[in-house]
């Protein structure tokens, strides 16, 4: 039997070995980031190949967190192995500075440029110039039960203050009855606990850092956010709320279990579609709340397209790029899967669409929310770096990883609010300094 | 006699309980990947009233590549597996047969060489491969799975060897056996189930490989761990096709284990009881 195997493997490496015939034209391979939008990009995509039959494309969709360490060790080693490259909109000014990315300045007129939503584009260029070209775009929002709110005699504001969403998690809450006040994000990492923070705490006022990269943790505006988001989770939230992220949360919401939820735009289509929501017909959707203080809890993220600078098919790539972020994409999705199903949040057109603001009753508000984020200019003071949820530095990864462990912290009990505050202060200036030497 | 019988029932019970806490984890992704996402997700989970379905194998193999993938880890698996026991052999047959005073200090630091963290060594191994064209190659996957797990496998089958007797091969060398003659023809047979037991090991850990396979591969030579990293997201319900993704990924080297279950459960208790 042994022996069978090693001769079949044997045999196998050899067939192998001799297959593989010489392909026409230029093949180039795309590496992005497997979300729905990208993977329904990855299917149409054979379109583009049939109106360009000179280019092959070779797809390679990973998970966003293997994916940006795969994609940054391919950039960064100028290894060429990826032709196309999905980044998200904290990595291209890092990335174009650092010279890594191709301009995508001439996309064509058909690109149709002007139509890309100003925040979006302003995400993705470094002095005026675009080095990305923005396939998805999102925001943050409240999503809430209708239902629940009637039957308690409560009405979402269209734009809610954080009192009041304390307040209605406070009324709502029935645990007894299988409902929780409020889901928010409690998993440790910079893309999950740490994502909801930093953009709540811009909104009570708070920074990141000072003018002199100095951290800020030890204001009050941040002692603020922390003690609302713990608050909120420990008192109104559901148990185990410590390990709910993004994906935990949009569960628990499309079974019914939460009466609120503060996240991503991105679950907007999945809670408001019934194959994939048990509360399809009961989601309602509103702004992100605030404090008063002119800044909403609305960050903006953008899945983007780019071309690395080593890439040897720089002018294939481009092509695709501009074909698969350009209106001539929006429209093959709206014909072949409706517009419900084109990728949002990058163009003024799709929310103009009559037909686009029937299937997603979530349009006005995202946009509204988009329109509402300004990374460049994201606290109320005057601050040094841009970004919402994140800060636009390579030293974020590491920070935000640490920090959002400190902080999950005080939802498992472990630590308390100031103690947290402290910690996170002398760690984020121990990794400042690091990062000086 | 009564007494037995219920110490035999109990006995049966606590390995039933066993068995099946161990294959749990299997059991529920194939169960899961016949729901649908809703389904997968849903706390408490359910068993009756779920609208079952085929749909996540109907997605996972529409993506296209699982047979590109599966080919690749079969490739890959068993070319590194080759290539290791073709250097291991000779080299654990000299430490076990003419062992010197520094074998077992040799036999620790080539153990050691697994204990590095395999991302302390990522870039300037991707710089090399990147230099000698070797990424996203098989050739450049199996080089590499081969050497890491040789360590391993020198071990493995240096503890086989150690149970054949010396004088044996001493027997056959009287009889005017060439070395080649020795080690093919009267060690290798007889240290057959632990050769087994290690090739299928080591086929294993090539198979499983995630780490090397996802930051050195990207089309060309991705293996079914590279595959199923497409179908975990932290955005979006993915559980269903996740699951399926993941039977579709083990079901060759279960097939391959349930088979050579024998050889193997023969190899990993070779010298346990004296």
């Amino acid at each position: 039997m042994i022996k069978r195997m090693l001769l079949t493997a044997l045999a196998v490496s050899a067939m192998t070995a001799c297959s593989g015939a010489p392909d026409d034209g230029v093949s180039i391979t795309v590496a992005t980031v497997n979300n729905s939008d990208m993977m329904r990009l990855k299917t149409l995509s054979r379109e583009f190949e049939k109106t360009h039959p000179k280019i092959h494309l070779n797809w390679v969709a990973l998970e966003e967190n293997v994916l940006r360490q795969r994609v940054t060790t391919d950039v960064a080693t100028r290894a060429a192995q990826f032709d196309v490259v999905t980044i998200g909109s904290y990595e291209v000014p890092m990335w174009a500075r650092q010279g890594w990315l191709a301009k995508l300045d001439q996309l064509g007129p058909d690109y149709a440029a002007n139509d890309l939503i100003p925040a979006m584009r302003q995400a993705i260029s470094v002095d005026g110039i675009q080095y990305a070209a923005p396939f998805n775009g999102e925001s943050s929002i409240t999503y809430y039960r209708q239902d629940l709110f009637r039957k308690a005699g409560l009405v979402m504001p269209a734009e809610p203050k954080w009192d009041f969403i304390v307040q209605a998690a406070r009324k709502l809450h029935a645990p007894a009855h299988g409902t929780y006040g409020i889901c928010l994000r409690g998993k440790a990492g910079w893309g999950e606990n740490m994502s909801l923070l930093n953009t709540m705490a811009h909104s009570f006022g708070a920074s990141f850092f000072d003018m002199n990269w100095r951290p800020q943790f030890d204001t009050p505006q941040w002692k603020t956010t922390v003690e609302t988001w713990s608050g909120l989770i420990r008192d109104f939230g559901p148990p185990g709320a410590v390990a709910n992220g993004f994906n935990e949360n949009l569960s628990l919401f499309a079974s019914a279990k939460c009466a609120m939820w503060i996240d991503s735009t991105v679950g907007a289509p999945v809670l408001a579609d019934p194959r994939s929501s048990g509360v399809a017909d009961k989601v309602g959707f509103a702004a992100a709340p605030d404090a008063g203080l002119g800044r909403r809890a609305s960050w903006l993220w953008t899945w983007a397209l780019a071309v690395p600078a080593a890439s040897r098919k720089a002018a294939a790539a481009q092509q695709f790029v501009a074909w698969a972020t350009g209106p001539a994409y929006a429209k093959l999705v709206a014909s072949r899967e409706g517009w419900g199903n084109v990728p949002p949040g990058t163009r003024i057109s799709l929310y103009a669409n009559p037909e686009y603001r029937k299937l997603a009753p979530y349009a006005e508000v995202t946009l509204a929310a988009i329109a509402a984020a300004h990374p460049a200019d994201p606290a109320i003071r005057p601050v040094p770096y841009t970004g919402i949820q994140y800060v636009s530095i390579p030293e974020w990864q590491g920070i935000g990883s640490e920090t959002g462990r400190i902080f999950s912290g005080v939802l498992a009990g472990t630590t308390t609010v100031d103690a947290a505050l402290a910690e996170a202060q002398s760690a984020t200036l121990r990794q400042m300094a690091k990062a000086r030497k | 006699m009564k007494r037995g019988a219920a110490h035999r029932i109990v006995l049966t019970a606590l390995a039933w309980a066993a068995a099946l806490a161990v294959a749990f984890p299997l059991l529920w992704t194939f169960i899961t990947s016949f729901k649908p996402e809703l389904e997968a997700v849903a706390f408490p989970p359910r068993l009756t009233g779920v609208d079952w379905t085929l749909e996540n194998y109907r997605t996972v193999l529409d993506e296209g590549g699982y047979a590109r993938s599966a080919l690749n880890s079969v490739v890959i698996a068993g070319a590194s597996t080759l290539a290791a026991m073709a250097l291991a052999i000779p080299a654990a047959w000299a430490m076990a047969f003419a062992p010197t005073p520094r074998t077992r200090g040799l036999l620790l630091w080539m153990l050691s060489t697994k204990m590095l963290p395999p991302v302390g060594v990522l870039m300037p191994i991707y710089l090399i491969y990147r230099d000698a064209g070797l990424l996203d190659t098989r050739a450049g996957v199996i080089l590499l799975l081969a050497l890491g797990n040789l360590p391993v496998l020198v071990w493995m089958l240096y503890t086989h060897f150690r149970e054949v007797p010396g004088e044996v091969l001493e027997a056959a060398r009287l009889d005017g056996a060439s070395v080649v003659q020795e080690l093919t023809q009267v060690l290798l047979p007889l240290a057959l189930p632990g050769l087994a037991s290690a090739f299928l090991l080591i086929f294993t850990l090539g198979w499983n490989e995630a780490f090397w396979t996802l930051n050195l591969t990207s089309t060309e030579a991705a293996p079914l761990t590279a595959f199923m990293a497409t179908f975990s997201s932290p955005q979006g319900l993915f559980f269903g096709r996740l699951s399926a993704a993941s039977i579709l990924s083990i079901l060759p080297i279960v097939a391959i284990g349930w088979f050579c279950q024998r050889q193997l459960v023969r190899g990993l208790t070779f010298g346990a009881v004296k």
